[in-house]
């Protein structure tokens, strides 16, 4: 199957118009030995069943169906309203460009503008971008901002950051000569704030955490920004599962200079890890420095209300090298989604929502933590993901659950060796009650043995 | 013309629900919400009923202009059609159901999605490994920049200077600079192409790499691009191709046998998938065997039919984003891929370019054309002939509006002053093209005869004419609930 719509008629035509015989006239400027001479190598073309036939094939090789999982780890499954799918799947959504003309683009600026507003609402920050690829590049993406603002190299990042966004940002951080140090946590699963304190000097730029942090556990925000702001540094907040800012003190409150994080958790669907959606607020004094694509209001020559894409001065297309950021396509229709989602679930729905996860996640780790063999491994309260520690080797537990046909927690180990035999455990709003008590029926069973 | 659809907050209502939670089923703990610096409300959130949600959006989006309703010849943008069946297989509950940590085992249709796609860009593109990590097109030029950084680190020299031509587009200067290089700036030509004396004189021992855009902004093929990958590498540099316009090559030739070293690929460009109003794209970043090494982790790997990540890599650059990249569109460019087969492949670059030649002969004259040097899948005209009037780019820009069709990329490359720059791709039918045609006859014409509608278009739009330097001195990020 091919997408051309001309004739051989139609081809010939054009031909003449231009005055030669032969499409491969056309590439003459490609000199002869840098041109292919076969044909790719590649499979033969589908028809469209065919395709739909492959495709099924190798998704079914995914052997997820049926399967109770209780993964997290900044990757939530939460449930999706319907107008989410349906609306978002409108061309008009779907198939226009970045809105470079806002004229015949305001549908996609106006929903800009209301997610900005949103993310505002919930972060308790003055604005926010139109997107970032990711939770981790929106944490790289803050890292480098309080280096521009402060022009200090020093980060000091909370070791209960996801293992992932450390690993993205010591990548994008590599060639620009920043130092990058950790902070551990204590026994409350919160970071150690009395070693941030040693920590800390007046050559650091920023101090990142994560709340929830990646044990689920909510950190204490007010007082870390306060140990940044001594030293005249900024606070960044990570969030990686949003849905918790239904319920909890928006982060802008609390002292945060810069919040980003992943917004997955608003109408995006697992994916194997994307798209996804990362987003990014900040205090209005440091607007000038904030990465990505902005939406502001305006007028047009009659009068009337309409957006565009504003401050561009900041962006690469402008700025080139001395741009705040590279990025230039984002994640525009994962923006969308969660535009939708967030307006759909409305002041209560996210309120709800939020306190369901709490109340689930701590039923869950209550009747866990009963059974012989496993317990909590942390005092600290969290939202909807908890930390537990195990009689026996991990592997050992998860292969036994999968036998039940439930995916167990995250293996914490490979990223904090000293939480041996601990998973993380994940419990939405998507998990009933039975299916809480059949993972802690099975887990008696399986440490019983 | 429309009534302005409100903002969501001027519409928001009390009580309003569009969505209601199943009853709680274990204890209700509001306890836990002391223990926790935890919020009373989230102030002047929405609260909407579920068809006064339907409604919202479906009004906007008929405010929006998309590749589904007509003509889109952003030039550099490759708005091609994305095919409908694409979004179905993306959609198969087996991907979009899946956590990215779930065991391998649970998840081997993935792994088989991204290395099938993996080998086959690598065939198309002649380069020897692909990671397909970068989230966008700049995500995978800075993985590039950052690779020949490391493997030059590795040699002990990781030198200091970059070398990007005029034409560039933005995201490769500042793709450069995010990896502490500094960008020097080559100059083109008479024929638009890549100055090769100048680019030899400012060759060095310093020079990280060249970036090349090929064919380049203006649609021109570097047909000296293997002598200038010769002369880099013998300097000891690295030649990094910008594959933005990959869709003028695909069958016909390949960056790997042009003497690249490492490209980027744009998926949501060459291969179909929708733009989605700016993303999400993909940014694939292939490589010759020198830089595999240094590729970000993990790689995939396939033994005997089971797929595995490979984390054990000493040299890589590490993670660039969480997880394995924008997976789902992955999806719909291995479908697109599939569908065409070789000979699809190359009709899709053959019918690209013939439809940009076509266009170009029929405005040739009509508009200015700086370069006459042949080009292949895109055509960059000007505003010169119309200035006379007092007509400018963005005049002629506003009136194809009027017309029903989405303007061509403006001012852009910034060696063409003025610059329309047309892509109108291999989808189009010759109807649509000479619609186009047409109409940007009627605004030459108009230009002549009539200017002052050319300076007050758009008329018939949603809104019309937007203040954007009031915006960028007012700024106005979010709705404020003072505001009426």
């Amino acid at each position: 199957m091919n997408y051309i719509s001309l004739s051989d008629k139609d081809k010939k035509e054009m031909l003449d118009e231009i005055g030669i015989s032969t499409v491969d006239e056309l590439f003459t400027s490609v000199p002869k030995n840098i041109k292919l001479k076969r044909l790719l190598d590649v499979p033969a073309a589908l028809s469209e069943p065919e395709l739909v036939d492959k495709l099924r094939e190798i998704a079914e090789k995914n052997k997820n169906a049926g399967l109770l999982s209780f993964l997290g780890a900044g990757a939530y499954q939460h449930y999706i309203p319907a107008v989410v799918d349906y609306l978002s799947s409108r061309g008009e959504f779907v198939s226009p460009y970045t809105p470079y003309q806002p004229e015949v683009s305001q549908g996609t600026l106006q929903v800009i503008f209301e997610f900005q507003t949103l993310i505002c609402q919930l972060t308790g920050m003055d604005i926010a971008n139109a997107s970032l690829y990711d939770g981790a590049s929106g944490a790289a993406e803050a890292v480098l901002m309080a280096n521009r603002l402060t022009r200090k190299e020093k980060i000091l990042v909370a070791s209960t950051l996801h293992p992932q966004y450390r690993q993205v940002i010591k990548t994008y951080t590599r060639n620009l000569g920043l130092s990058i140090e950790e902070i551990d946590f204590v026994n409350s699963g919160k970071i150690d704030t009395e070693q941030l304190a040693k920590k800390i000097d007046e050559e650091t730029a920023a101090v990142v955490c994560q709340s929830p942090n990646f044990f689920g556990i909510v950190e204490d925000i007010q007082t870390i920004s306060n140990i940044a702001h001594k030293k005249n540094a900024l606070s960044v907040c990570v969030v990686s599962e949003p849905i918790s800012l239904g319920i909890l003190e928006p982060p802008g409150k609390l002292g945060a200079d810069i919040v980003t994080g992943e917004a997955q958790a608003f109408g995006m669907p697992l994916s194997f890890g994307g798209p996804y959606l990362g987003f990014m607020a900040c205090s209005k004094k440091y607007l000038r420095q904030f990465p990505g694509r902005i939406a502001g209001q305006t007028k047009d020559v009659d009068g009337k209300q309409g957006y565009v894409l504003t401050l561009s001065t900041r962006e690469q297309h402008i700025r080139r090298e001395r741009a705040t950021s590279n990025i230039c396509t984002n994640q525009a229709l994962c923006l969308l989604r969660a535009t939708m989602f967030l307006e759909t679930l409305g002041k209560c729905g996210l309120r709800d929502m939020a306190t369901h996860n709490l109340y689930k996640a701590d039923y869950a780790r209550q009747k866990i933590s009963e059974v012989k063999g496993v317990e909590a491994r942390f005092s600290g309260t969290s939202f909807n993901e908890f930390v537990l520690s195990f009689n026996r080797p991990w592997v050992e537990i998860e292969s036994s659950l999968r036998e039940k046909l439930i995916i167990g927690g995250y293996d914490l180990q490979k990223d904090y060796p000293g939480l041996k035999n601990c998973a993380l455990f994940c419990v939405t709003e998507m998990h009933k009650k039975e299916d809480i008590d059949k993972l802690v029926e099975i887990l008696d069973e399986i440490l019983r043995q | 013309m429309m009534i302005r659809e409100p903002l969501i907050f001027d519409i928001s209502g009390t009580e309003k629900k569009a969505f209601s939670m199943p009853e709680l089923d274990v204890p209700e703990r509001k306890d836990l919400l002391k223990d926790i610096p935890s919020r009373e409300e989230i102030e002047d959130f929405p609260q909407i009923s579920e068809i006064e949600i339907v409604r919202h959006f479906t009004r906007l989006s008929k405010t929006n202009y998309c590749i589904d309703e007509g003509f889109y010849p952003l030039g550099s943008c490759t708005m091609k059609y994305n095919p409908k069946v694409n979004e179905k297989v993306a959609a198969l509950d087996g991907f979009t159901s899946s956590h990215p940590y779930a065991a391998l085992d649970v998840n081997q249709g993935n792994l088989e999605v991204l290395k099938t796609t993996e080998k086959l860009l690598q065939e198309i593109t002649g380069m020897d490994a692909f990671t397909l990590q970068p989230s966008a097109g700049a995500q995978g030029e800075s993985v590039g920049m950052m690779l020949i950084r490391a493997c030059l680190e590795d040699r002990g020299d990781p030198r200091k200077i970059v070398l990007i031509p005029d034409s560039a587009h933005g995201t490769n200067p500042s793709s450069a600079h995010i990896c502490g290089y500094q960008v020097q700036e080559v100059k083109s030509n008479e024929s638009g192409t890549i100055d090769v004396d100048d680019l030899v004189k400012m060759l060095s021992e310093e020079v990280a790499a060249v970036m090349i855009t090929n064919p380049n902004t203006l649609g021109v093929f570097e047909n000296d691009i293997k002598r200038i990958a010769d002369i880099v590498h013998a300097k000891g540099g690295f030649v990094y191709m910008d594959g933005a316009n990959m869709n003028a090559l695909l069958g016909i030739c390949r960056p790997g046998d042009m003497g690249a070293d490492v490209i980027h690929l744009n998926l949501h460009k060459t291969f179909s998938t929708p733009h989605g109003g700016g993303g999400p794209g993909s940014g694939p970043v292939g490589v010759k065997k020198k830089l595999e090494p240094y590729l970000p982790v993990p790689l995939i790997e396939q033994n005997e039919g089971i797929y595995s990540f490979n984390y054990e890599r000493p040299k890589s650059i590490g993670r660039v984003r969480a997880f394995y990249g924008n997976f789902l569109v992955v999806v719909k460019a291995l479908a697109y891929i599939l569908s065409l087969g070789a000979e699809g492949l190359k009709e899709v670059s053959e019918i690209a370019v013939l439809n940009a030649n076509y266009i170009r002969k029929k405005l040739e004259g009509i508009y200015h054309l700086k370069y006459s040097t042949p080009a292949l899948h895109e055509c960059v005209f000007s505003d010169k002939f119309q200035k006379k009037y007092g007509v400018q780019n963005l005049d002629i820009a506003k009136r194809l509006i009027d017309l029903n069709i989405h303007p061509p990329t403006m001012s852009f490359p910034l060696i063409v002053h003025g610059a329309l720059m047309i892509e109108p791709t291999e989808t189009e039918s010759k109807r649509d093209l000479d619609m186009f045609i047409n109409a940007m006859q009627q605004i030459a014409e108009e230009a002549r005869e009539d200017p002052k509608i050319l300076k007050s278009a758009p008329h018939k739009s949603y809104v019309r004419r937007l203040d954007e330097t009031y915006a960028a001195r007012n700024p106005i990020l979010r709705w404020q609930p003072t505001q009426e």
